[in-house]
């Protein structure tokens, strides 16, 4: 039954850049896949990351650098960026996982702060105006990815490939544990199990695929900018993450493409100026009234009902 | 021009005193944060937003309702407390006890609405506030000019500082409220009405916050972001000091405020940095923070 949702869902999104505007689509799955890797973490493993924007800006900044001074083919630039991403993800990991909770909250966001001024300041990523022009390449050397149709379903089959890895690492062994460590974590050390060290696998697999959204991200937008690093892009996935709801796999997917969606929808409405509050209050309402989500809230209206 | 070991003297003790005055207001706010969070373990995110909030409200007050600053030092506390009371009381309660990210989302929540509004009704750029003028003008040391206002940033919030740590450290009601969020039942076994402290408390950590913008309106521009600015760096500094010592946060702020200010004279690219930096060294070498308790 499952597989027929996904080979259903799969069509739709083969089909659907012929409905929708496809760089509108390629940004949902690009925060989508954001989203994801941050739920690993999160709905997961437990450990809320408030700084995991850093990964997904140093992703697109060691991307978008390659791609424009260096004559690369666009995998070889992605690949590139995940491996900056997981190198930080390794440092960083190692840093914070040594406390838990509301501290390693604290730590990432002062991490991300010192790589968000590393980044303002260092020459190569052209500070306030960013990396612009980035070059999509043509992928393998072969496929030009500078139409927007072929650029989506390169995209497409990247977010598929690492929600792949997603949904194979949280139905495996690893991801048992993790979710032990997350919901009794004393209990995990008392088995024997070296909590830190899956904490800290986890949070590298979490670094390299947001790097992989921010790579691929600076590719479909041919730009890489502080925004990305900013503490306000880590609140963002918090809350795509949050409304789609923690811990499950598809609700990353939904929250990232409400999120989106509904910045789409209000930049060009009567409320343009109110994001930011409309964004606050959505926060403000899930935290209260709806934290488990959309796909946490449809699973048990099923359960009950179905 | 005095220089001693090649160090400008005028520029450095500038600096310094460009970071005490930072200090101060590192050191309130930090204040207001460690309070809330070491005792009532909210991590209030918008703490930075109810800062700015001070400071508008102190704009507001001057520009519409004539209110001088004076006033405003007594009556913001009160509205901003006000303001945070409810807050307590209608968002926060409802989810103490839950896991204690959810305040820090739900206040993170509130501070984006706060901004967003207060963007929107005043733009970004900043606003003036004028120095009263009592504070108005300065005295030449022998190795800087002082000004007047400055050093009453200083002594101003030396003065709630150590008066408020005094409250909770060696007062009867201080005693009341580290035992009421310690063992919320056994107090209120005793008869005393827990939930009615932690609402007080939280409206007055959120208080410190709201004299804190009063304090910064002449000295910094009302502008909508200027909460969002300083709070990251206020929350490393209660992790700094430790996140449940009061003592700790206050000492901690200045003095991060005052090594802000060295790295301004010697690097001043890495002023912003320097405290995270300090961040990471301590969490490494001393996890539960220079005044901690470790857990």
């Amino acid at each position: 039954m499952i597989k027929k949702l996904n080979l259903v869902l799969l069509g739709l999104a083969l089909l659907a850049p012929l409905a929708v505007y496809p760089v509108f689509l390629m940004k949902i799955l690009c925060f989508a896949l954001f989203a994801c890797a941050f739920n690993l973490l999160l709905g997961f493993a437990g450990l809320l990351s408030f700084g995991h924007a850093v990964f997904l800006g140093t992703g697109g900044y060691i991307t978008g650098f390659l791609m424009l001074n260096y004559s690369i083919t666009p995998e070889i630039g992605i690949i590139a960026g995940m491996a900056c991403s997981a190198l930080l993800g390794l440092i960083y990991g190692k840093l914070a996982v040594r406390r838990e909770g509301i501290y390693f909250a604290m730590i990432t966001l002062a991490l991300a702060q010192l790589a968000f001024f590393f980044f303002l300041q260092a020459p190569f990523t052209g500070g306030e105006d960013g990396l612009q022009g980035v070059p999509r390449g043509a992928l393998f050397g072969l496929i030009d990815l500078n139409d927007n149709l072929t650029m989506y379903y390169f995209v497409l089959a990247v977010f598929i490939a690492g929600f792949w890895m997603i949904h194979r690492t949280v139905h495996s062994p690893f991801g048992q544990i993790l979710k032990a460590i997350r919901e009794n974590e004393p209990r995990a050390i008392s088995l024997g199990y070296k909590v830190e060290q899956y904490k800290l696998l986890a949070f590298v697999l979490s670094a390299t695929l947001a790097g992989l959204a921010g790579s691929t991200k600076a590719l479909v937008f041919q730009l890489a900018s502080l925004n990305d690093v900013h503490w306000f892009m880590s609140g963002e996935v918090v809350l795509m993450t949050l409304l789609g709801g923690m811990g499950t796999i598809w609700g990353p997917v939904l929250g990232a493409g409400t999120v989106v969606g509904m910045q789409n929808l209000l930049a060009s409405g009567p409320l343009s100026n109110y994001i930011h509050v409309v964004m606050g209050v959505v926060f403000v309402v899930c935290v209260l009234a709806f934290r488990n989500g959309i796909v946490g809230e449809l699973q048990k209206l099923i359960k009950k009902n179905f | 021009m005095a220089t001693f070991l090649g160090i400008n003297l005028f520029a450095l003790s500038g600096q310094l005193l460009i970071g005490l005055i930072n200090g101060s207001f590192y050191a309130l706010l930090a204040l207001g944060l460690a309070i809330i969070f070491g005792l009532l373990k909210i991590i209030n995110f918008s703490q930075g937003a109810l800062y700015m909030l001070g400071a508008f409200a102190a704009w507001i007050g001057l520009e519409y309702l004539q209110i001088g600053y004076w006033w405003s030092l007594l009556l913001v506390p009160i509205v901003v407390g006000a303001f945070g009371i409810l807050m307590e009381r209608f968002l926060i309660r409802p989810i103490a006890n839950e896991d204690h990210l959810y305040s820090l989302l739900l206040t993170f929540g509130i501070a984006l609405v706060l901004q967003g509004l207060f963007t929107h009704w005043f733009g970004s750029s900043g606003l003036p506030y004028a120095i009263p003028d009592e504070l108005k003008g300065g005295t030449k040391l022998p190795f800087m000019y002082l000004p007047n206002y400055r050093a009453w940033i200083i002594v101003f919030s030396l003065i709630i500082c150590t008066g408020t740590w005094y409250l909770i450290e060696k007062t009867k009601l201080g005693a009341y409220l580290r035992a009421g969020t310690e063992n919320p039942q056994l107090m209120q076994a005793f008869g005393i009405n827990v939930p009615l402290i932690v609402t007080l408390t939280y409206g007055f950590g959120v208080a410190l916050a709201g004299v804190a913008g009063v304090l910064a309106a002449p000295v910094y521009s009302v502008s909508p972001e200027m909460g969002s600015n300083i709070l990251i760096v206020v929350f490393a500094i209660v992790v700094i000091g430790g996140m449940g010592s009061i003592g700790g946060a206050i000492l901690t702020g200045l003095a991060m405020g005052v090594v802000e200010g060295l790295t301004k004279y010697f690097y001043p690219e890495a002023s912003n940095t320097v405290i995270f930096l300090v961040m990471v060294l301590v969490i490494l070498l001393r996890p539960a923070g220079l005044f901690g308790k470790p857990a």
